[in-house]
């Protein structure tokens, strides 16, 4: 079958209940969104119609500074964190038999679709003083008592590093198991160790992949809501939090979508820049 | 030793994963409403209390319903919109393909308050359906992407055959594309449900003041501190996931729908 152009007004007819959703639902709330940003505040009710550019000149305060800061360290940490651990681990899972390949699909699915607030509750419980894992560390004598190990930054970093990992790994998946064997095949045949294989031929061959990931990962932490404030103090807040924070508790809606107008920019700066590593590849 | 050490560090992994939910899990038989791991006699009354408690009922009630709907509304959107771009060659109708990924790709905080916003504007704030719209657009990616995949595997000369015998387009899609795509039709529905049910933030601000879906409910709830509820509704929602997708690996081609080359059986 050639794929034709359409020709009659009725070959489009498949199109139109999709693109008027999409149109209708996400293309006119964004532009909603970005024309409230430039609106007054109105207490009494969401906000009055104006153009100002105050909202936007609120950034420049030092406390959105510190979170803005707080939220971008704390997403490029969470990335870090997980590329360094599911590039081995995804390597490894693309090398097992595909009956565990599967296996383990499914439990990476199934923890990635869980909702924040269930991993958010998950952590504290498995971080508190009753029922945590500090009793496991009395129990065999490091500690002499159990503590709560939240609220505190690494609480937040560790519940984040497990939301986000799943999603690496899948993100990792495809260009792993299509990395010809024979590449590393033939660094053992020339005396290479696994390690020493995997460090000289695995990494460098996935170079673009591994940069374009952690640029995924960094946006999919970006996005993260209910952690920092389930597991850390206020001073873990992220932007996300404040974005929420101001449109529904403060009915400040201008300023929340001057924020999201920000958050939005600096996301799609990156997945320019993911996109741009991605063609770099290609060309090598 | 090598291959020791590559199951140490998978089973490390592994463990880093189970963790959390095994203390949940330890904690949801607890017999008495404290936190405590491990747990102190053994009772299922917890899980029995999801289904006894009109509120954990009727939120589940409402996650379920929200999550079936939002999910067959956004396959709807995705399926004629894969078909088309695999049918036709319309260069610029990928800008809808675009849209229909950019929602997913951006922190779910600015979808959620786009929504919102609209929804604000268009007086339509906190009305139940307004929520099962937002969660159609918020998931369309995921049976979008699964289409695509599945069109894209389709042999275009099944469809020629079809055509030469005298097919038109209709019983085309109906007799021979249908059926190859099923699968993905059902594992992008599946991946939507699941991901809809487990949703906190565009449901919280499209309709959070007015309904109370199962993730708000459980963080309602820990705001005023524990019921071992949330536990046993952690461990029913974690087994209602791993079950769907379980089910979506046995009919389906699990990796191949996640990026692998189909059949690299090793």
């Amino acid at each position: 079958m050639r794929r034709e152009a359409p020709q009659k007004l009725s070959d489009y007819g498949p199109l139109l209940f999709p693109a008027g959703m999409l149109i209708v639902f996400f293309v006119i709330p964004f532009a909603t969104m970005i024309a409230v940003s430039f609106f007054k505040r109105d207490p009494a009710g969401f906000y009055s119609t104006a153009f100002v550019f105050d909202n936007y000149a609120r950034f420049l305060s030092l406390f959105f500074g510190k979170v803005l800061g707080f939220s971008l360290f704390l997403a490029i940490a969470v990335a870090i964190c997980c590329v360094l651990l599911a590039v081995p681990f995804t390597y490894l899972l693309s090398r097992s038999s595909r009956r565990t390949q599967v296996v383990w699909l499914v439990g990476l699915l199934s923890v990635l679709s869980l909702s924040e607030v269930i991993i958010g509750f998950a952590w504290s419980t498995l971080f508190s003083r009753t029922a945590g894992i500090t009793n496991l560390l009395v129990a065999i004598g490091l500690m002499s008592q159990p503590v709560a190990l939240n609220p505190s930054f690494g609480a937040v970093l560790t519940a984040m590093v497990y939301q986000a990992l799943p999603y690496t790994v899948l993100v990792l998946y495809p260009a792993l198991v299509r990395l010809d064997p024979t590449l590393t095949e033939a660094a053992r045949t020339l005396g290479a160790s696994p390690i020493t294989s995997f460090f000289t031929v695995v990494v460098p061959a996935l170079r673009n992949t591994i940069m374009a990931t952690l640029i995924m990962v960094f946006i999919f932490a970006l996005g993260s809501y209910l952690l920092p404030q389930i597991l850390g103090r206020p001073q873990h807040w992220t932007l996300s939090v404040l974005i929420t924070d101001q449109a529904i508790y403060q009915s400040n809606m201008p300023f929340a979508a001057a924020m999201a107008v920000f958050l939005v920019l600096v996301t799609l700066g990156l997945v320019g820049l993911t996109l741009l590593a991605g063609r770099k590849g290609e060309a090598a | 030793m090598n291959v020791f050490l590559q199951r140490v560090y998978l089973g490390l992994v592994g463990l880093f994963l189970l963790l959390p939910l095994m203390v949940v899990a330890g904690v949801s038989v607890n017999e008495k409403q404290t936190l405590a791991f491990p747990p102190q006699g053994f009772s299922l009354s917890w899980y029995g209390e999801i289904f006894a408690n009109p509120e954990w009922r009727n939120a589940l009630l409402a996650s379920i319903t929200l999550a079936a709907v939002s999910a067959a509304l956004a396959l709807a959107i995705a399926l004629p919109l894969a078909w088309f771009l695999w049918r036709r060659h319309a260069p610029w109708a990928n800008v809808f393909q675009l849209l229909g990924i950019a929602p997913f790709t951006l922190p779910p905080v600015i979808t959620a308050l786009g929504l919102l916003t609209f929804w604000a504007t268009t007086g339509f704030y906190g009305q139940p359906w307004t929520a099962a719209i937002s969660h159609a657009i918020f998931f369309v990616t995921l049976p979008l992407v699964t289409l695509s995949l599945g069109f894209s595997s389709i042999d275009r000369s099944l469809v020629e055959a079809a055509a030469t015998m005298g097919a038109d387009d209709r019983t085309i899609f109906r007799t021979v594309v249908l059926p190859l795509i099923l699968p993905y039709l059902v594992s992008g529905y599946a991946f939507a449900f699941v991901l809809s049910l487990n949703e906190y933030i565009v449901a919280y601000m499209t309709v959070g003041f007015t309904m109370e879906t199962l993730p708000i409910k459980i963080f309602n709830a820990l705001r005023y501190g524990y019921t071992p509820t949330m536990a046993s509704v952690t461990i029913l929602f974690v087994a209602i996931a791993a079950l769907i997708f379980s089910l979506v690996a046995r009919f389906g081609d699990l990796p191949k729908l996640l990026g692998a080359m189909s059949n690299n059986d090793k």
